[in-house]
């Protein structure tokens, strides 16, 4: 204690300290009435939240903190507590959610879909392909580099899930033609631009998306590419802390008319990039 | 090169026009790393000190472990704190998850190895100069200490300044605990990493170019503040 006080005892350290007095002082919050909503990095990177909460702040009051990770993350997130709401787009993950009891009912949003892109060259020939597996197939078979998002997001998931139908095991080629990057949607586009490879992503991140570069849209179409986003409040007997009355505020929001309306008048060069379909 | 001249103008263009997003970024960003190294410093000097003038058992091994932990992975260190601040975490109730409250125990973790381990290196080479001094005069450890810290003050600065550094650099742990919320825990740093994952090379490279200059002006506003004390103080 002696040694501290004298420590404190400089001329230096007086101000230091009134320093940090004020630094602390400062961390509090511009917003009292706010709720964390885990997402995916597929909503936030394409712009919709930006466009969409505000509207909402002005009706409720109520801020959404939305903190964009892949929906495994997500989900995981919100099984610590960590959100109020989970807005992802994994049927059966969400499904085991709520079946685990950290989740209390699941509600169609939104959908849009997946495309596979690539090199505009497109040296597998996958254009015109008869279903997505297929191509898969044709870009395995042909040698050509696949990102894969590696990270159990919602489309690495249904990315798995269109390997499992060409029934192609891309893993145990992993490192050579099958490239995982672990990482978002946008960081995974970037990585596939600089190999000039083929990719799955979702509508609204490659519309968005600025740096295209040699990549082009090459297939899209099938239905197993439906890509369907779900909203879940986190169970509350789970997690006292959830902030139920807001966040059921926020969930009544989105599905019913001025959320889906707000959802359908987010628009990019042009295209819509999701679709209500709140039912 | 053309994105990087781009980029330039780009940098230009946001800070001339006042873009407002902007600033708050930066103003989280310099008081998130500015705290860490505050805190830092209370932390890591005493440490430092005692390492440095103490004659205990264990103290080569905490130099060494100290030195060790000078090269804790940032995102390490998010993990670990996210568990801790998590809701099923022992520090759930704080409720300091996604708050720039826990962007700053972040960074303190990071860097007060570093002021500790730094700053017991310089006050260690100063001792060994005074050690001699301070026999004869029968001088008690505490007052030794305070001698020391005032003659290598100005040393001292530069081991803060490394601290900020590596704090205002750093994006791996920020990002975990603070979540890149838009006007609530983004910084610097993870707005350059969702503007490159959007694409956005040019506008991400010109956050970075605006960093490094904030980061040039803070080392050059000590820097000057280092050399008229010591012309002060050495006339």
């Amino acid at each position: 204690m002696k040694k501290v006080l004298a420590i404190l005892s400089f001329p230096c350290m007086k101000t230091l300290f009134c320093v940090v007095v004020v630094t602390a002082s400062q961390v509090s919050y511009a917003n009292d009435r706010f709720i964390t909503l885990q997402s995916t990095t597929s909503t936030a990177n394409s712009g919709l939240y930006t466009a969409i909460l505000p509207a909402f702040r002005e009706e409720t009051g109520i801020t959404v903190n939305v903190v964009p990770v892949g929906t495994g993350q997500a989900i995981k997130n919100a099984e610590n507590g960590d959100g109020d709401v989970v807005l992802v787009h994994a049927r059966e993950a969400e499904e085991k959610f709520i079946e685990d009891g950290f989740g209390v009912e699941r509600f169609d949003v939104m959908y849009n879909d997946f495309i596979l892109v690539g090199p505009g060259s497109d040296p597998a020939g996958i254009v015109g392909s008869d279903s997505a597996s297929m191509a898969l197939h044709k870009i395995s078979v042909s040698g050509s580099i696949f990102v894969s998002r590696g990270d159990d997001s919602g489309t690495h998931k249904k990315e798995k899930r269109l390997w499992d139908d060409s029934n192609i095991d891309p893993i145990s080629d992993s490192g050579r033609w099958y490239r995982e990057t672990g990482s978002g949607m946008g960081a995974t586009l970037n990585a596939a631009v600089g190999m000039n490879a083929y990719t799955l992503t979702d509508r609204g991140t490659w519309i968005s998306f600025s740096n295209k570069q040699n990549l082009e849209l090459l297939y899209q179409g099938d239905d197993a590419l439906f890509n369907q986003y779900g909203v879940i409040l986190v169970n509350p007997e789970r997690h006292p802390h959830v902030k139920q009355q807001e966040a059921q505020i926020f969930i009544d929001w989105v599905l019913g008319k001025n959320g889906q309306q707000a959802i359908s008048s987010y628009m990019l060069d042009g295209q819509q990039l999701f679709f209500p379909n709140a039912k | 090169m053309q994105d990087i001249l781009q980029s330039l103008l780009l940098a230009a263009n946001l800070v001339l026009s006042g873009d407002s997003d902007l600033f708050e970024i930066i103003g989280l960003s310099l008081r998130v790393s500015l705290s860490a190294v505050i805190y830092s410093i209370f932390l890591g000097l005493p440490l430092g000190s005692l390492i440095a003038v103490g004659n205990f058992r264990g103290r080569q091994a905490l130099m060494i472990v100290l030195n060790a932990l000078m090269g804790l992975p940032p995102v390490v260190v998010g993990l670990v704190v996210y568990l801790f601040l998590s809701r099923s975490g022992p520090l759930g109730w704080m409720e300091l998850l996604y708050t720039p409250t826990a962007m700053i125990i972040a960074q303190v973790i990071l860097i007060t190895p570093i002021v500790a381990a730094l700053s017991q290196e310089i006050l260690s080479q100063l001792f060994e100069e005074y050690d001699e001094q301070f026999r004869s005069l029968n001088v008690p450890r505490w007052v030794a200490v305070r001698a020391l810290l005032w003659d290598a003050r100005f040393n001292l600065v530069t081991v803060g300044l490394a601290g900020f550094g590596r704090a205002v650099a750093e994006v791996g742990a920020v990002m975990i605990v603070g979540g890149n919320i838009d006007h609530l825990t983004r910084v610097m740093t993870t707005a350059i990493a969702l503007e490159t994952s959007k694409g956005n090379l040019a506008l991400a490279l010109a956050l970075g170019l605006i960093l490094i200059t904030i980061s040039l002006l803070v080392n050059a506003g000590l820097f000057l503040v280092k050399t008229r004390s010591q012309k002060q103080k050495f006339g």
